[in-house]
């Protein structure tokens, strides 16, 4: 009972910030609102006793990512950003807002009826021990070769985004 | 214990509240913002199916770590991909860079 209050509650944050945060003038409002949706989730994260996940979520997302684009935001203009007024034309809207419904009917309609066996599990956190031979075994259901990947892969993302967001020397 | 169909709902609402912010907004970093959106949807999906459909496994666990990993970094260079085009174009907005397109 308490974790379906629990859920109700992440829920009304999460979708309300949503919609703030693709419906709101302001980028500087948008990204405080993906914030509050990003928190939610690991709300949600923690609720579903995933505790470690809900931690990697709040540490690299709320902490990390938005820090970055509250940093791209201020770096990017005074004057084009933070008083950002943007024009959308109703009826292009409002028929966006119609096919994202009808999406959203035909992908809950699908789940809604498959008609999911669901497993009732005791309140069981995933023990650290578990995880962390999963990430660094290499047999079967363990994941060495993607830990290893995502490490040169985010090398890389880190020498890309230098070198694309790098002064150009000005030549004389 | 929540039932799984209240997962998926919120999933999908959000999936789609997502998709409805990337194809009405002009703005570079609202775009990307909404895409943040849809990946945490999906994310969230992967995360119940695997709780509370087969606890004893761990695929859709670290399915959401590697994918929280994946999208820093793509998050990281499109920010740097911003910066770059409004140093040049002095726009933020997608219809400024129309170079590309023809």
């Amino acid at each position: 009972m308490a974790s379906i209050v629990m859920f109700c509650i992440l829920a009304a944050v999460i979708l309300g910030s949503a919609v703030m945060c693709v419906t709101t003038k302001r980028i500087m409002r948008s990204v405080t609102f993906l914030l509050f949706v990003l928190l939610g989730v690991a709300g949600l994260y923690f609720l579903l006793d995933y505790t470690y996940l809900g931690a990697a979520q709040i540490s690299v997302y709320a902490g990390g990512m938005v820090m970055m684009y509250i940093f791209a935001v201020q770096l990017v203009s005074k004057r084009t950003l933070q008083g950002l007024v943007e024009r959308v034309k109703g009826c292009r809207a409002l028929s966006y807002a119609l096919i994202c419904l009808v999406g959203l009917a035909t992908v809950a309609g699908v789940q809604l009826k498959n008609g999911f066996i669901s497993v009732l599990v005791e309140g069981k956190e995933v023990p650290m021990q578990t995880i962390g031979e999963a990430l660094l075994g290499s047999e079967k259901y363990q994941y060495v070769l993607p830990f290893e990947f995502i490490s040169v892969f985010l090398l890389a993302c880190i020498i890309g985004a230098i070198v694309v967001a790098r002064k150009e020397k000005e030549d004389k | 214990m929540v039932p799984v169909e209240c997962y998926f709902v919120l999933s999908a609402l959000l999936f789609f509240i997502g998709v409805y912010g990337f194809v009405t907004r002009r703005n570079l970093i609202a775009m990307l913002v909404s895409i943040e959106l849809v990946l945490n949807a999906v994310d969230l999906n992967f995360a119940a199916f695997n709780r509370l459909l087969f606890p004893g496994e761990f695929e859709g666990f670290f399915m959401t770590l590697f994918s929280i990993g994946v999208s820093a970094a793509e998050s990281a260079v499109a920010i740097a991909i911003i910066i770059n085009v409004y140093r040049n174009f002095h726009s933020d907005q997608v219809n400024s860079i129309e170079n590309m397109k023809y």
